[in-house]
């Protein structure tokens, strides 16, 4: 499969990267080459074999509704660019 | 021209747990900003989701109520968008594996205009699946800039998605009222809406009968049913307007503005609906055995839709005064109460005494002081005493009703109200017949009109009686005394 230079600039508005045209050629023929890489695997025949989401058969681990976690908010905020009033604060947001 | 109306919801409800969905911080409401935007909350780099047991059980638990299958196996997927209360960029949730599949919900629906009769439908359920909230956007005095609070961000949801079976607002409402009351008396959710733990999402459309599926808009975020209500009302009117004027309507999202009554679409978001759905890697699939489920169902309190069968079947209520009391567990756990006091300690087998009473003088009561069940100063035990007398014939309703006023405003016994007040209903014969004798001779010309015919004067006697009383006679054995003298 091959993608368009089209194809590669929505996603990368969707994903807010800033490309130039030369990067986005290149991120193309990148992304390109890894849908290739999909059609041969998905060339196997993997009729009959259940799908599976981990090389060894786990589950997901499941955690007691306990509360184990403190207030850091001093901590976590001294690293942010802006804060008041407890909140971090970012550029304004119009619904 | 007729138009029909599709209506299908979406339901946010928080799930009751003590911590988030994936990680160990509180949930608890009210929290000072960001002290409970622990490290997961908050998206550091490199933390990891950790999957609450507790969300899980309550999504089967929800699961089983509708009579939904429960997927052995459920996938955790990303949901990608870019918004300062979703700081990962993306919002961990279900999408083509949820973990409740396919159920119904029966309600009961009561027609807001004309004189149309209650009548019963079935909704059916698409899906549930699991999720996790997004934090709160501020936009105070903040120098032009918006304060993000994290403390709701990764507080589990169960979203519960409809099929669109739902065709007037009166229907609407009656689903999402069900809904309500279903996820609060299997307690995974605490219902309150004015905290936004139940969030109603509403899409609505119109069409020719017998046309294909009209385009729809979403009205997002009704935190009440009365703005839902309105919100739909509002939206279909302007949906037939549109068209009839010519106009199409625009696939959109749209807000309910309560101050003016009206709806208006959202900044249309280019890419809105890309989310970009992959399986979060950071997730194994979530397995729920059949042995899991069936402990998780053997918690489950008696459901309202049995609970109402079974008021009908056995106690030979009306299926309204049984829809009315099982509106919430809470009410029905009251009128149990009442009940079983009355049949243990009175010996009184009288659920329709205690029906009339919890559904008329009760409720009556509590929507006046805009109270529910649960604040009713009266206990359950209180009334079954009350109750009590007015089986056995010891006060007359009216005084019934003046002992339950006082008992509600000064508390108290029954029986020293009613001792206190003198409010006991004379029911000795002999007193009875001296009032009536005394009546008699005292109106001789009345008496004899009486005899000769004139029929309509039982109820004059009747008030005279009563008032010489002071209103406590029993009744139904003045009747008699009555009748019996006055014939001669």
């Amino acid at each position: 499969m091959s993608l368009t230079t089209a194809d590669v600039r929505k996603v990368a508005r969707l994903a807010r990267l800033a490309m130039n045209d030369a990067e986005i050629e290149t991120a193309r023929a990148q992304l390109s080459g890894i849908f290739d890489l999909i059609a041969e695997m998905q060339a196997v025949d993997t009729g009959g074999i259940a799908p599976m989401s981990h090389a060894q058969d786990v589950a997901q681990r499941l955690r007691e509704d306990k509360v184990t976690e403190t207030n850091q908010r001093e901590a976590f905020q001294a690293i942010a660019p802006q804060v008041e009033a407890g909140l971090y604060l970012v550029p304004q947001v119009i619904e | 021209m007729t138009w029909e109306i599709v209506i299908g919801l979406e339901v946010h409800t928080q799930l009751s747990t003590n911590t988030k969905i994936f990680s160990g911080a509180s949930t608890a409401f009210g929290a000072e900003p960001n002290t409970q935007a622990d490290a997961v909350s908050i998206a550091l780099p490199g933390v990891l989701p950790v999957l609450n047991k507790g969300a899980v059980e309550r999504a089967i638990k929800f699961g089983l109520a509708v009579g939904a299958h429960i997927a052995p196996r459920s996938v955790f997927a990303r949901k990608n968008y870019f918004y300062p209360d979703l700081p990962k960029g993306y919002q961990i949730s279900q999408f083509d594996l949820p973990v409740v599949g396919q159920g119904t919900l029966t309600i009961q629906v009561e027609p807001l205009s004309g004189n149309a009769k209650p009548y019963e439908k079935t909704v059916r359920i698409t899906r549930a699946h699991l999720e996790e909230d997004a934090g709160k956007s501020m936009h105070g005095d903040f120098h032009g800039m918006t304060g993000i609070d994290l403390n709701r961000a990764g507080t589990p949801l169960l979203e519960i998605v409809s099929e669109p079976d739902m065709c007037s607002a009166a229907e609407a409402v009656a689903y999402a009222k069900a809904l309500h009351s279903l996820v609060r008396w299997i307690g995974i959710c605490d219902g309150n809406m004015q905290e936004g733990s139940f969030r109603c999402d509403v899409n609505v459309s119109v069409r020719k009968p017998g046309q294909p599926l009209g385009t729809r808009r979403e009205i997002k975020n009704l935190n009440s049913f009365k703005f839902m209500q309105q919100a739909i009302d509002y939206e279909v009117q302007w949906q037939i307007d549109t068209i009839e004027g010519g106009g199409k309507v625009q696939q959109a999202t749209i807000l309910f503005n309560p101050d003016t009554g009206e709806t208006r679409a959202m900044r249309s978001k280019e890419d809105a609906h890309d989310y970009r759905y992959f399986p979060d890697p950071d997730l194994l699939p979530l397995e729920i055995s059949e042995e899991w489920k069936e402990q998780v169902r053997a918690t489950l309190p008696e459901l309202p839709q049995a609970k109402q069968a079974r008021y009908v079947n056995d106690l030979g209520l009306s299926a309204y005064d049984a829809s009315m009391l099982t509106a919430s567990r809470e009410m029905a756990d009251f009128f149990d109460s009442t009940r079983m006091h009355l049949d243990t300690e009175n010996d009184i087998d009288n659920p329709k005494l205690c029906a009339n009473w919890i559904i008329g003088e009760v409720t009556a009561q509590l929507n006046r002081e805009e109270l529910d069940i649960t604040q009713c100063p009266i206990k359950a035990y209180q009334l079954s005493e009350l109750l009590a007398y007015v089986a056995k014939g010891r006060i007359s309703n009216s005084g019934a009703k003046e002992v339950f006023r006082t008992m509600w405003t000064e508390g108290g016994d029954a029986d020293s109200i009613i001792v206190r007040k003198a409010l006991e209903q004379i029911s000795d014969s002999g007193a009875i017949e001296a009032i009536v004798d005394e009546i008699i001779a005292t109106n001789a010309d009345k008496v004899a009109e009486y005899r000769s015919g004139k029929d309509k004067l039982f109820g004059f006697f009747v008030g005279l009686a009563m008032k010489a009383s002071k209103g406590k006679a029993n009744p139904a054995q003045l009747n008699d005394v009555l009748k019996r003298k006055l014939a001669g």
